[in-house]
């Protein structure tokens, strides 16, 4: 039996998963889905920013297009942190492609102009 | 004087939200005033992912979240006016504002919606003993600096204090290549929700000190290092719990506070949130001032802050129409044992169309309890909770049926069971 | 080489400075912090005393009574708030009258315009004092003062003047000459005929660098309350408790920004840099303040701090020539009624000190006056808008809650002391004194000054060095 605070969403649930994948606690199916999910493959959905030029701001804020596997999450960073980006840049535009090899894009969050 | 039906102060999402809400009422004479120069307000910063669950159904972040309200205003052509800040706002609706083009102008509004959202409450609220180096921020700054201007504050951080937005910079500046030494709370549970205990302190090993607090700072241009004592239930010091931590940053996640002090000179009251008292319309003690959002109680989730925003330009559309006329007739609502405060404070029941939202906290956390809802002596709605935490805003529906009378007094408490 | 060196940039440096800026001298004021004011003269009660408390005959008596007088006309010079809002000592007990009699005599030989008051007449002007007040000494000369401007805009007029300041610059050594003396610094050595020593806390160092001395100037710490600005006056007074061998007492006073200030307490510390604050000292604080007014909104605290009072074991102000060099001048051991004093010491030890060892000529070309800072929240709308549509910066507000525009801070930055830091622009405008505390202005304050003076953020002090907000770019290696 193991114990996990669900974070699907901010109720964050108490939630109990025991040796064959049984879950109790949860509110939601999607509770059950996130305890199998974090016990057999831990997810996370990574945020963070990358450099901009020829834009007024100088970061834009960017974001995983789906969870990425946990434990991938700093290797991730330093793809992010080492590739410089420039504006105009849309919401939703591909940054990086294929950051982690399993199809997960870099993703702008912001739009961001031109000076 | 120019003349304006809903002047609109704070262009954030309750800003937006009410400004977008008021015109799909159909109310086209619209003004939102804005400081910065974006519409959005603090999401702008709010670079993490959670929000929009429940307004679109999908998991944004912060600036996607801001950009589909903006895109919305900008769509419906609702007039905005970006840093143009309000300095000034009368008992009879007169809103002052300056800003670089237009210099200082006022405007007369019939009705306004106040949506200014909240800022931290910072070291010298909580008066942290020891020296007054720098290196002692609010998390929301540290926020900015490292999302929007790409700098770290420090590279060796602890943290005063475990709200939401002081968890979720101990995952970023993490990430960002700082070290996170530590998170501290003075209460014994956690302020913040829980999954950000899990996703920004457990996932990064990040330890979380409850029951404890800053008991000096040491350094005299910078911070050195920080000692942390135990407090007992009275938070007093415990003796011989002192815990030294080498850091050059202290960050605070101590709590948000409702920016109201542009509201100081109209003479209404405000509430134990800071926020203006108001009413079952989200209108304050001054007929055609409605407040919603951070600026009237502080919410853990923007969707929250986007339906009460909505609810205020409801309110206010209302109000133009001449369908608010607050009678004799009035309910007050009284937070009793357990409760830290509720919303609205006072209830026009003939007013309202079916239903009326309470929206609350809890003082601590409690489990296994009954929340009564007693009107006039009779309790009218008994609802039994398995558990219920001060970091989550409770929202209880409550039928207007049930309000046997139009006046007199309605008291939510707790009830433990024995 | 220089006629004087004036070692400390304090409120005494700075009369000082502004004083002698008025005749043909050749003058440096020497400063070891990162700005003017930055010590003493910066946290302290911010009160002009009346001067009926100093032990009659002495310095502090002298030339705080002379002193007060004369802030009419230096506020209005040096465009710095100042409000004669009076004061009142309250007696809390039937014996503690008698004292009061006594002060009222004493004022009367200090010459001080006071009045006793019942305690009906007490309450009457200050509703909210505690309802043990059995009376009070009314001093209606007594008033509050903006510490921080009145130093920067002391130096300001002196430096357009023509007096020199460096900053940052820490006096190492003095070595006497035949005629003049060799004064080292951390960063360079300058010759000056004479020296008058204002170093504050380290005054009694200084001077031992050129002979012996039998006193010493001890750090004596006071912490306060700083309540925010309230939508009504809960005191219209500064309020003093009997004075005691500890000084003054804990006093409840409006500032000249619309806070309230609660303090200070005094005790005895060891380290001249010591400005930490502590629980059980604020919490004493508190009960004494409480004894004589009621519902002190403590909740309503915006910040705390201590100041160190540079206390002498002479009891009174040390000014004059050093004992075996009349070319080295005094003019520390300022305590309080210090500020108070600041103009009255500055023309004594002109008049009484420099006089007598250099000639004074008056020059022509200076000015008592500065150029007034303009603020539109202080201003009528139509001067406002008239000033915004000249310079759009005086429309764009940067501090919500001290409402300071762009303009009043580039004004700032172009005024002839310089402003190296955050906190020295808070000082200055206000930016950042808000509720809250700069959570919002201080991330626009550090661009603007990063922007000004064409430096990465990451060079930006908040204070003194080492102080930097910001401290590493993320993503440098961004390709």
């Amino acid at each position: 039996m193991k114990q996990l605070t669900c974070i699907v969403c901010p109720r964050g649930c108490q939630l109990n998963i025991d040796d064959n994948n049984v879950v109790t606690g949860n509110f939601c199916p999607r509770g059950k889905n996130y305890a199998i999910s974090e016990i057999t493959n831990p997810t996370r959905i990574v945020t963070s920013t990358m450099k901009v030029l020829n834009s007024n701001e100088v970061r834009v804020p960017v974001k995983t297009s789906k969870p990425i596997k946990k434990d991938l999450m700093f290797e991730i960073m330093d793809k992010i942190n080492s590739k410089l980006v420039y504006a105009p840049i849309k919401i939703g535009d591909i940054l990086i492609e294929n950051v982690d090899g399993d199809n997960t894009d870099i993703i702008a969050t912001k739009n961001i102009d031109v000076k | 004087m120019r003349n304006c039906n809903l002047v609109i102060v704070g262009g954030g999402s309750a800003g937006m939200a009410a400004g977008c809400k008021a015109y799909e009422l159909g109310e086209r004479d619209i003004l939102i005033l804005e400081k910065n120069n974006y519409l959005g307000g603090i999401l702008n910063q709010c670079i993490h992912n959670g929000f929009g669950i429940h307004e679109f159904k999908s998991e944004l972040t912060g600036p996607e979240f801001m950009t589909r309200f903006s895109d919305k205003v900008k769509q419906y052509n609702i007039e905005y006016k970006l840093n143009s800040t309000v300095i000034n706002i009368s008992e009879d609706k007169i809103i002052t504002y300056s800003n670089e083009q237009e210099g200082i102008v006022d405007i007369q509004a019939k009705a306004i919606i106040f949506t200014t959202g909240c800022y931290e409450r910072n070291a010298g609220a909580i008066q942290i003993p020891g020296d007054r180096p720098s290196g002692i921020l609010t998390a929301g700054q540290a926020q900015l600096y490292l999302n929007n201007y790409g700098y770290l504050v420090g590279k060796k951080v602890f943290i005063l204090g475990s709200g939401d937005i002081g968890l979720i910079m101990a995952r970023r500046m993490t990430l960002e290549g700082a070290k996170v030494i530590g998170v501290a709370e003075i209460n014994p549970y956690s302020a913040g929700l829980n999954r950000n205990i899990q996703q920004c302190l457990l996932d990064l090993n990040i330890p979380l000190y409850l029951s404890h607090t800053v008991k000096q700072i040491i350094g005299k241009s910078h911070v050195e290092k920080i000692v942390l004592a135990k407090v007992d239930e009275k938070f007093n010091f415990i003796p011989g719990t002192e815990i030294e931590f080498e850091c050059d940053t202290l960050l605070l996640s101590i709590g948000l506070i409702p920016y109201t002090a542009l509201l100081s000179k109209t003479g209404m009251t405000f509430s134990k949130t800071k926020g203006a008292n108001i009413n079952q319309a989200m209108e304050t003690d001054i007929p055609g001032i409605f407040s919603a959002g951070n600026a009237l109680h502080v919410h853990d989730v923007v969707d929250y802050v986007v339906a009460e925003a909505k609810e205020a330009a409801v309110g206010a559309i209302k109000y133009l129409n001449g369908q608010l006329n607050n009678s004799n007739n009035k309910i007050d609502i009284i937070p009793s044992f357990g409760i830290n405060y509720v919303i609205p404070q006072k209830l026009y029941i003939d007013e309202v169309d079916d239903i009326v939202t309470f929206k609350f906290r809890v003082n601590k956390p409690y489990k296994d309890i009954n929340i009564l809802f007693i009107f006039n002596g009779e309790i009218i709605k008994k609802i039994y909770k398995t558990a219920i935490i001060p970091s989550e805003m409770e929202m209880i529906n409550i039928s207007k049926s049930l309000f046997k009378n139009n006046n007199g007094q309605l008291v939510i408490k707790i009830e433990e069971k024995k | 080489m220089f006629d004087v060196l004036i070692i400390g940039g304090g409120v005494i440096g700075a009369m000082i400075a502004r004083e002698i800026s008025f005749y043909k001298l050749n003058t440096i004021v020497i400063e070891k912090e990162n700005d003017v004011g930055n010590v003493t003269s910066m946290a302290n009660s911010a009160i002009v005393h009346s001067g009926y408390d100093p032990e009659p005959n002495t310095l502090k008596a002298k030339l705080n009574v002379l002193g007060n007088s004369m802030f009419d006309e230096i506020a209005s010079d040096l465009d710095v708030t100042f409000k004669r809002i009076g004061s009142l000592t309250v007696a809390l007990e039937e014996h503690q009258l008698q004292i009061l009699q006594d002060l009222e005599k004493r004022s009367k030989i200090n010459g001080v315009d006071v009045k006793l008051l019942d305690a009906k007449q007490t309450k009457e002007l200050e509703p909210c004092l505690s309802d043990d007040v059995k009376g009070s000494l009314f001093a209606t000369t007594a008033g509050i003062i903006n510490p921080f401007t009145l130093t920067v805009h002391a130096l300001e007029n002196a430096i357009n003047n023509g007096v020199k300041l460096s900053l940052g610059e820490e006096v190492i050594n003095i070595i006497q000459n035949d005629n003049y003396f060799d004064v080292i610094t951390n960063k360079k050595t300058y010759q000056t005929k004479i020296i008058i020593n204002c170093a504050g806390l380290f005054g009694d160092k200084i001077h031992s660098l050129i002979e012996p001395i039998d006193y010493s100037i001890n750090p004596r710490k006071g912490e306060y309350f700083v309540l925010a600005q309230l939508p009504y006056n809960f005191v219209n007074h500064t309020i003093f408790p009997l004075p005691s061998s500890k000084g003054k007492g804990v006093l409840v006073s409006p500032t000249t920004s619309n806070n309230f200030l609660v303090g200070p307490s005094s005790e005895w510390v060891n380290e001249k840099d010591d400005l930490s604050t502590d629980k059980p000292t604020l919490d004493n604080v508190k009960s004494q303040a409480k004894l004589m007014v009621k519902n002190i909104p403590f909740d309503q605290c915006i910040r705390t701090f201590a100041g160190l009072r540079a206390t002498p074991s002479t009891h009174d102000f040390i000014i004059g020539f050093a004992k075996n060099n009349n070319h080295f001048i005094n003019a520390i051991g300022i305590e309080s009624p210090g500020l108070a004093s600041s103009p009255a010491i500055a023309k004594y030890v002109v008049d009484e000190f420099l006089s007598k060892i250099i000639h004074l000529e008056i020059n022509e070309n200076t000015s008592k006056t500065i150029k007034k800072r303009l603020s539109p929240s202080k201003m009528d709308k139509i001067s406002a808008n008239e000033l915004i549509k000249n310079n759009p910066s005086y429309g764009k507000i940067i501090c919500n809650c001290e409402k300071v525009t762009l303009g009043e801070i580039e004004d700032e930055l172009s005024r002839s002391v310089p402003l190296n830091s955050v906190k020295a622009l808070k000082k200055r405008t206000r930016a950042g004194f808000g509720k809250c505390q700069g959570g919002f202005c201080q991330p626009l304050v550090l661009s603007i000054l990063a922007k000004h003076f064409n430096k990465p953020l990451t060079d930006i002090l908040y204070d003194k060095d080492f102080s930097n907000i910001v401290k590493e770019e993320t993503k440098k290696e961004a390709k």
